[in-house]
């Protein structure tokens, strides 16, 4: 019962070049100490785009995944890399958020002319590029064990990231993160650890032919998700979120909440989707929708209590991760014949890509008005709408997407899924999705009310921010309110790769 | 007669519980690394127990599951690295000392 | 075999770890870690893994046992204790404790037979590559892109202990390694113990291509020279923005980098070996990696910069 060969594509260099590229940059900055680490990262940040959109493109030409099996070691003893149809479409979601957060981050992260280095500048760059290299690893990879090492590359990457300002606060807030990924890593270290002593192998498509309903399976994937949730902030383990996303300086929290969070997601896709004996366990489905639940509802009423504006679109992330969660009965009810072509695990797929693209664009807003303004007290944002009307603009357009509103991708993906859950007769979760929307709005309006205001007369800007970086922010908003015009159905694309694994 | 692999196995499921215990409950974060060591030398074991299960073919043990302990071991090293910087920083600043080179984005007093 | 240094064996280190997570006093708990290190070496050889073993001993015993008294000692009496949890959380934690090392602790007695491995096929192509060492055949061969990756992980843990320093200290060198009292026995000891531990550190790096040893083990024998030298106060960690350093860092994983780009054109692919040059480029990859990661350890151990740049 050996699972067929992968065989390596024509344009399964690539993948590789997909996860080196942002190695070489970040060795680079840190080994010649130039003038200026941001030029090394100017340097690697389009290469990265033009090689996820070289990439999304074969994939979307022979309708095929692609893949390369390094060292010519065929798995289980060796690691495949393969790109199938949803890796790529969060390959390039990856390298279009990040090269706009470099565009953005260029104000705060530039090396001071009479320096050599600075200390922030280089540790942003080369994190930054690592946390690249971790993401592309996370969704190319095929193998449990080359995903807990990208797992342990992205918390490396995120967790200096938090601190880079010294404040004892997010000192405190990235000690509480590092402790909280590292039992996501162990638990779902020992989840591999029995699975490899179940099956005598971690490669994804091996696991799947050959995974049965047993306890040991069940236990291991029970703790890997576990694991993953922790990673993933889901509730009741979001605790370490909020703090470490709002004390980050703005072009970090962009990256932490909009693509971090998501690769343990994705792998928690993977597992249930890919390895999970079929069908998977109902219960287990209805326990991650609750938690969802709960994170959508608890989360969003504290962000509506917050009296700053990143801990607000923090405690907003969770609430939003929350909607990816009940995918899983939705996509298990459904009368599809896969999970991919059911609208619910669309819904969920579209979810992420758009709140993606909205918060970024969200926290990069704010760290414009912050600078603008010198601080982020939602009750004094009055004025801003004066000194930066396109990031006000830009985060009224991402609050689309939380909201659900249309045109926006967030309100394709609530429709897809509140549509998945009035078929499949899940009241529970179609009340919370709607009553996640009302809360969303709510915080979203709280801030434009005060935003929009006329300023008080001792108001003062601090700084005024380049034209070019309200635009790239104004740019990402834009994505998500683009997305919204996608057709309401399951896409072809997303599925590409995923029926009849290797 | 219990078998060799199925004692150490055992000795890992007990490495596993008291390292979580001290993880969750140890209120100071130094105590929380080292029990999060604890918890990860347990599911090392785990792999051991694969491996010398795996015992085939004139190895002694099935070299995979070693390699990724090895792996492990150096991560669980970086990551202890950097926990332990992390906390002796937190606890260097005391009170609100602030660093003197950073701005305070957040800044607290009315603009 | 008797099963009965086995089980004496187990006893011990679940003792030595209870006492670790029970003690009062964190320099106690330190210790009661460093000797469940120990005991997981020996336990390692008993699991026929001598390989881990060493890499046990010397990092995750050894390493981390340095870094974690370095942390007792700096930390001193100010660490504000947190308020013990209450009766309540502890008994639902033990709980859930309890039923996940039972589900555990089922699954380990109820193995499946016949166990899985893949050590037929690891063997299989072993004579391919002309290496004796099915552990060091794994890591830079068969799984060389994990390995590579764990090596990143390595420079961004540099990264992340160095990017909390604070920013008037940025370049400058780390606190002074030295031992509370200065003590004549370490001095000579530093002054002694380098030349052989190097030729230790070179030869378990080279003999790694064959039997157990290898990049970790010999790296980090190298690394406890070094710190030996810096602790006795022979020499002073280096400034962290000295290019030579930054040098050797990255030394090891750019080696492994060209080696595996050089695959493209000599074998087939990243991270392919041509079967007549395998032994030579893995030996050479090893030695780079060792040299980096013996710095990167050592740097990892004394922290981030605490002095201004000269």
């Amino acid at each position: 019962m050996t699972p067929a060969a992968y065989t390596a594509t024509e344009g399964g260099a690539l993948l590789v070049v997909a996860i080196v590229l942002p190695v070489i940059g970040m060795l680079a900055i840190f080994a010649l100490g130039l003038r200026r680490a941001e030029r090394i990262a100017y340097l690697v940040l389009p290469g990265g785009l033009l090689v996820a959109l070289a990439i999304a493109a074969d994939v979307a030409r022979s309708g095929a995944a692609v893949t390369y099996v390094l060292g010519g070691w065929q798995p289980p003893l060796g690691i495949a890399l393969r790109a199938d149809g949803l890796s790529v479409t969060l390959m390039v979601l990856t390298a279009v958020v990040l090269c706009a957060v470099g565009l953005v981050a260029r104000g705060s992260f530039s090396t001071p002319t009479d320096k050599a280095e600075a200390r922030s500048p280089m540790v942003f760059w080369t994190l930054i590029l690592g946390l690249w290299c971790a993401l592309n690893t996370v969704f190319l990879g095929q193998d449990l064990f080359n995903l807990f090492v990208a797992l342990e590359l992205l918390t490396f990457s995120a967790v200096p990231l938090v601190c880079l300002d010294g404040r004892r606060e997010t000192l405190q807030a990235a000690l509480r993160y590092l402790l909280f990924a590292l039992i996501g890593s162990v638990l779902y270290l020992m989840g591999a650890a029995l699975l490899y002593g179940a099956y005598g192998t971690l490669d994804l498509a091996g696991l799947r032919l050959l995974a049965r309903n047993d306890l040991a399976t069940s236990v291991a994937l029970g703790l890997m998700i576990a694991g993953l949730m922790a990673k993933a902030a889901l509730f009741p383990l979001h605790l370490w979120l909020p703090p470490a996303h709002a004390g980050a300086p703005a072009a970090a929290s962009a990256v932490l909440s909009a693509l971090v969070v998501k690769a343990p997601f994705f792998i928690i896709l993977r597992l249930w989707f890919d390895v999970a004996p079929q069908p998977a366990n109902a219960m287990a489905a209805q326990m991650l929708a609750w938690l969802g639940i709960a994170s959508i509802l608890f989360c969003s009423v504290m962000a509506l209590r917050q009296a700053r504006l990143k801990l607000m679109i923090a405690y907003s992330t969770v609430a939003q991760l929350g909607y990816l969660f009940l995918m899983f009965p939705l996509a298990m009810a459904s009368d599809a014949p896969t999970a991919w072509e059911s609208v619910g695990w669309t819904g969920g797929v579209l979810q992420l890509v758009s709140h993606a693209l909205a918060k970024a664009s969200m926290f990069l807003a704010a760290g414009l008005i912050a600078e603008a303004l010198g601080h982020d007290r939602i009750e004094n944002l009055d004025g801003a709408m004066s000194v930066v009307p396109i990031s006000v603009a830009a985060f009224g357009l991402a609050g689309l997407s939380l909201m659900g509103l249309p045109p926006s991708g967030g309100f394709v993906a609530k429709l897809m899924l509140l549509t998945a859950a009035t078929e499949t007769a899940n009241w529970w979760i179609a009340a919370a999705i709607l009553m996640g929307g009302i809360l969303a709005a709510s915080y979203v309006f709280r801030v434009l009310n005060r935003a929009m205001a006329a300023p008080s007369s001792n108001f003062a800007c601090k700084a005024s921010i380049p034209l070019y970086r309200e635009l790239t922010v104004l740019g990402l908003a834009i994505c998500a309110v683009v997305l919204g015009f996608v057709p309401l159905q399951p896409f072809a694309f997303l599925g590409i790769g995923r029926v009849g694994l290797p | 007669m219990i078998s060799s692999t199925a004692l150490y196995g055992l000795c890992a499921a007990g490495l596993v519980a008291i390292g979580l215990y001290g993880l969750v409950l140890h209120p100071t974060p130094l105590r929380k690394v080292i029990a999060f060591n604890l918890l990860g030398s347990g599911t090392f074991i785990f792999f051991g127990v694969a491996a010398r299960r795996g015992a085939a073919a004139g190895l002694l043990a099935d070299p995979v599951p070693q390699a990724m302990v090895i792996t492990g071991i150096v991560v669980a090293f970086a990551a202890t690295a950097v926990a332990v910087a992390l906390l002796l920083r937190l606890a260097e600043s005391g009170g609100s000392t602030l660093d003197p080179g950073a701005p305070d984005p957040q800044d607290d007093r009315p603009s | 075999m008797s099963l009965l240094p086995d089980f004496a064996l187990v006893l011990f280190l679940l003792m030595a770890a209870v006492w670790t997570v029970a003690a009062r006093d964190r320099r106690d708990s330190v210790i009661g870690f460093i000797v469940v290190g120990l005991l997981l070496s020996l336990a390692w050889i008993r699991l026929n893994s001598v390989d881990v073993a060493l890499t046990e001993a010397a990092v995750g015993g050894g390493a981390t046992g340095l870094l974690l008294l370095r942390a007792c000692a700096r930390l001193g009496p100010i660490e504000t204790e947190g308020a013990h949890p209450q009766l309540p959380l502890r008994i639902l934690t033990g709980v859930l404790c309890a039923v996940v090392a039972a589900a555990l602790a089922t699954i380990v007695l109820f193995p499946i037979e016949p166990a899985p491995t893949l050590a037929p096929a690891a063997a299989a192509h072993m004579s391919e590559l002309g290496l004796g060492n099915p552990v060091t055949v794994v890591l830079l061969a068969y799984r060389a892109i994990d390995t590579l990756l764990e090596k990143v992980v390595l420079v961004l843990a540099l990264i992340g202990v160095w990017a909390l320093t604070p920013d008037l200290l940025w370049g400058g060198a780390p606190g002074s390694l030295r031992a509370q009292q200065s003590s004549g026995p370490l001095t000579f000891l530093a002054q002694v113990l380098p030349p052989v531990g190097i030729v230790i550190g070179v030869y378990l790096i080279w003999n790694g291509a064959d039997r157990p040893g290898g990049t970790f083990q010999g790296g980090t024998v190298l690394a406890a020279m070094w710190l030996l030298v810096m602790m006795a106060d022979l020499r002073e960690p280096p400034e962290i923005r000295l290019h030579k350093l930054r040098q050797l860092v990255v030394f090891g994983p750019v080696v492994f980098l060209v080696a595996g780009f050089a695959g493209f054109w000599i074998a087939n692919g990243f991270l392919s070996y041509p079967p007549d040059f395998a032994k030579p480029i893995i030996v050479l990859v090893e030695a780079a990696l060792a040299l980096s990661i013996a710095v990167i350890l050592g740097m990892l151990v004394a922290g981030p910069a605490a002095r201004a740049p000269r």
